[in-house]
C-alpha cells in the first residue's frame, strides 16, 4: 500500500492533519492503535470525523518506521508513504510511591480511558491525584460516570494556578464549567499522596482518605519514540519542529503534544498546520506561549521526587526497586546490570522516573517500537 | 449484551466493552503476576505500559485496554 501522506496517530492533532490533508486530493492514511478515532482525549467520540477519502487504521500498530518511508504494522504489513505526520501524542508521567504498582491505583486519564471502554464506577470512592488541567476534567466525568469523587490532590500551590487561568481568560469557562460538575468535591491543592496500603491513601499533611480506586497522573510526557526513530532532532525532550511543523527530517511533521505540551486547541492548530504543509498548502503561523506557561505553572515540586523508598519499585515490566538502582550513575549501565526498562514497556514508563528521580536521560530508541512476535519480523509480508 | 469466561468464570458484557473495563468490572483485579510475583493490573488505560497483559483464546501478552470483548473469549489471568 503507498499513500502520499501517512498519520501516526487519530487524536486530535492527527485528525486535524487528515482533514487539512484531505483537502487537497491527496491518498492519505491515518493509523492508530486504538479501535476507534479520536485519541485519548475524544476517545470513541471524535469531534473531527475522519474525512471521506482518507484511508483509516484502526488497532493498527506501527511497529517500526524505515526512511523513504516505510511503516511496517503488525496487522497490515508494511506501508509506504511520501510524507509522514507524527502526532503520536503523550502518555501519563507516573511517579513512583510506597503502593503505586497494588491494583487499584490507575493513572488518572488511564482510569478514564477505563471508563470509556465500558467500566462501571457507579459508587466506586475515587480520588484523582497529581497535577494539571487533566486532574479536573477525569474528576469531572468519573462524577458523571457515577463515581463518588473523594477528593483531588493537585501537587501544584493554589498561589500558582490563579494566576495561570487569570492569564488565560479564554480557558475560565472551561475550568469554572468543570469545577461546577465538581460541586462538595474537595481540591487540595500543594497536597499528594505519599502511601497507598490496603485501600487506605495517605496524603502529604498526613490526612488518610480510604478510597475503591486511586488515578495518579503527575503530568503527560511526549510520546517522541517513533520521531527519534527516524532521527528527528529533539530539544528538551520534545520534536523540534520548523513554523510548518516539519521536524529535522525532511518530508517528517510533527504535531501536537510531541512538539510540546499544550492540549487540546494547540493539537488542532499543529495538526492543520501539518497536514497543510506535507500537502504544499499554506500555513497559519503558531502561537506559542501557552506551552511554557503551562509546564511553568504546573513545574512538578521537586519534593515529589522523594516519596519512593528503597524498596519501592520503579520499573515495573522487571520488579526493579530504587535501592538497586541507586548505585548506579546512568540508564544505560543501569540497565545492563538491573534489567531496569529491559521490560515489554521499553522503558515507556520507568524511563521518565528515573530522569525525574536520578537525572538519568535515555538515549536512542530502538526497534521494534512495540513488543511483536517474533515470527512477525522474519514474515515476506513485511516487504511492500 | 453477551458472555465469555475469565479464568472460567462467565462474566456478561456489553457491546464496546475492552477487555480489561470487563474483568475490573466483574471484579478482577489481579491481571498477571509480575517477575517477582506481585499482583498487577491495569494502569495507563492507553496500550502503553503492558501491565494487563492476559491471555486471550491461548494467545498469550494480549493487552486487556486494547482489546475488545466479543462473545465466547476464554480469558486467561496470568
Amino acid at each position: 500500500m503507498k499513500f502520499d501522506v501517512a498519520i501516526l496517530g487519530a487524536g486530535p492533532a492527527g485528525l486535524a492533519a487528515a482533514r487539512a490533508a484531505g483537502r487537497r486530493s491527496a491518498s492519505v492514511a491515518l493509523i492508530d492503535d486504538n479501535v476507534t478515532a479520536g485519541g485519548q482525549i475524544w476517545r470513541g467520540a471524535p469531534r473531527i470525523a475522519v474525512p471521506t477519502g482518507v484511508r483509516f487504521f484502526p488497532q493498527t500498530r506501527v511497529f517500526d518506521l524505515r526512511p523513504g518511508f516505510m511503516l511496517l504494522t503488525e496487522s497490515h504489513g508494511a506501508m509506504e508513504a511520501s510524507r509522514l505526520i507524527l502526532a503520536t501524542g503523550a502518555r501519563e508521567l507516573l511517579l513512583p510511591f510506597p503502593g503505586w504498582t497494588v491494583p487499584g491505583v490507575f493513572g488518572a486519564g488511564g482510569l478514564q480511558a477505563l471508563v470509556k471502554s465500558g467500566l462501571p464506577v457507579g459508587g466506586k470512592r475515587v480520588m484523582v491525584a497529581g497535577s494539571g488541567p487533566l486532574l479536573v476534567a477525569v474528576a469531572a466525568a468519573l462524577r458523571t460516570a457515577g463515581a463518588r469523587v473523594v477528593g483531588i490532590t493537585e501537587q501544584v500551590p493554589l498561589g500558582r494556578i490563579v494566576p495561570f487561568l487569570a492569564k488565560y481568560p479564554a480557558k475560565l469557562p472551561q475550568a469554572f464549567a468543570l469545577r461546577a460538575r465538581l460541586l462538595g468535591v474537595p481540591y487540595w491543592t500543594g497536597t499528594w499522596p505519599v502511601r497507598f496500603d490496603e485501600g487506605m491513601v495517605t496524603l502529604s499533611g498526613g490526612r488518610t482518605v480510604a478510597v475503591d480506586y486511586l488515578a495518579c497522573g503527575f503530568g503527560l510526557v511526549p510520546n517522541t519514540e517513533a520521531a527519534q526513530l527516524l532521527g528527528c532532532r529533539l530539544d528538551g525532550g520534545f520534536v523540534a519542529v520548523d513554523s510548518r511543523q516539519e521536524t529535522s527530517v525532511a518530508g517528517v511533521y510533527c504535531a501536537g503534544e510531541p512538539t510540546g505540551i499544550g492540549g487540546l486547541d494547540k493539537a488542532l492548530e499543529d495538526g492543520e498546520r501539518a497536514g497543510a504543509a506535507a500537502t504544499g498548502q499554506a500555513v497559519n503561523p503558531s502561537r506559542g506561549a501557552f506551552v511554557r506557561d503551562l509546564a511553568a505553572a504546573f513545574h512538578l515540586d521537586p519534593r515529589l521526587f522523594d516519596l519512593a523508598e528503597p524498596s519501592t519499585v520503579v520499573c515495573r515490566c522487571e520488579d526493579v526497586a530504587l535501592g538497586t538502582l541507586r548505585p548506579y550513575r546512568e540508564w544505560r549501565e543501569a540497565k545492563l546490570m538491573t534489567r531496569c526498562g529491559m521490560g515489554p514497556c521499553q522503558g515507556r514508563i520507568c524511563g521518565p522516573i528515573t530522569n525525574c528521580l536520578l537525572g538519568w536521560s535515555a538515549e536512542s530508541v530502538r526497534r521494534p517500537l512495540v513488543p511483536v512476535a517474533a515470527e512477525l519480523l522474519s514474515k515476506d509480508v513485511l516487504q511492500p | 449484551m453477551f458472555k465469555l469466561r475469565c479464568d472460567g468464570v462467565e462474566i456478561v458484557v456489553a457491546e464496546g466493552t475492552s477487555v480489561a473495563a470487563a474483568l475490573l468490572g466483574a471484579g478482577v483485579s489481579r491481571f498477571r503476576s509480575s517477575v517477582t510475583g506481585e499482583a498487577r493490573g491495569p494502569l495507563c488505560g492507553m496500550g502503553v505500559c503492558m501491565e494487563c497483559r492476559v491471555t486471550i483464546d491461548g494467545v498469550g501478552h494480549r493487552l486487556a485496554c486494547q482489546t475488545m470483548c466479543r462473545a465466547g473469549m476464554e480469558i486467561m489471568t496470568t
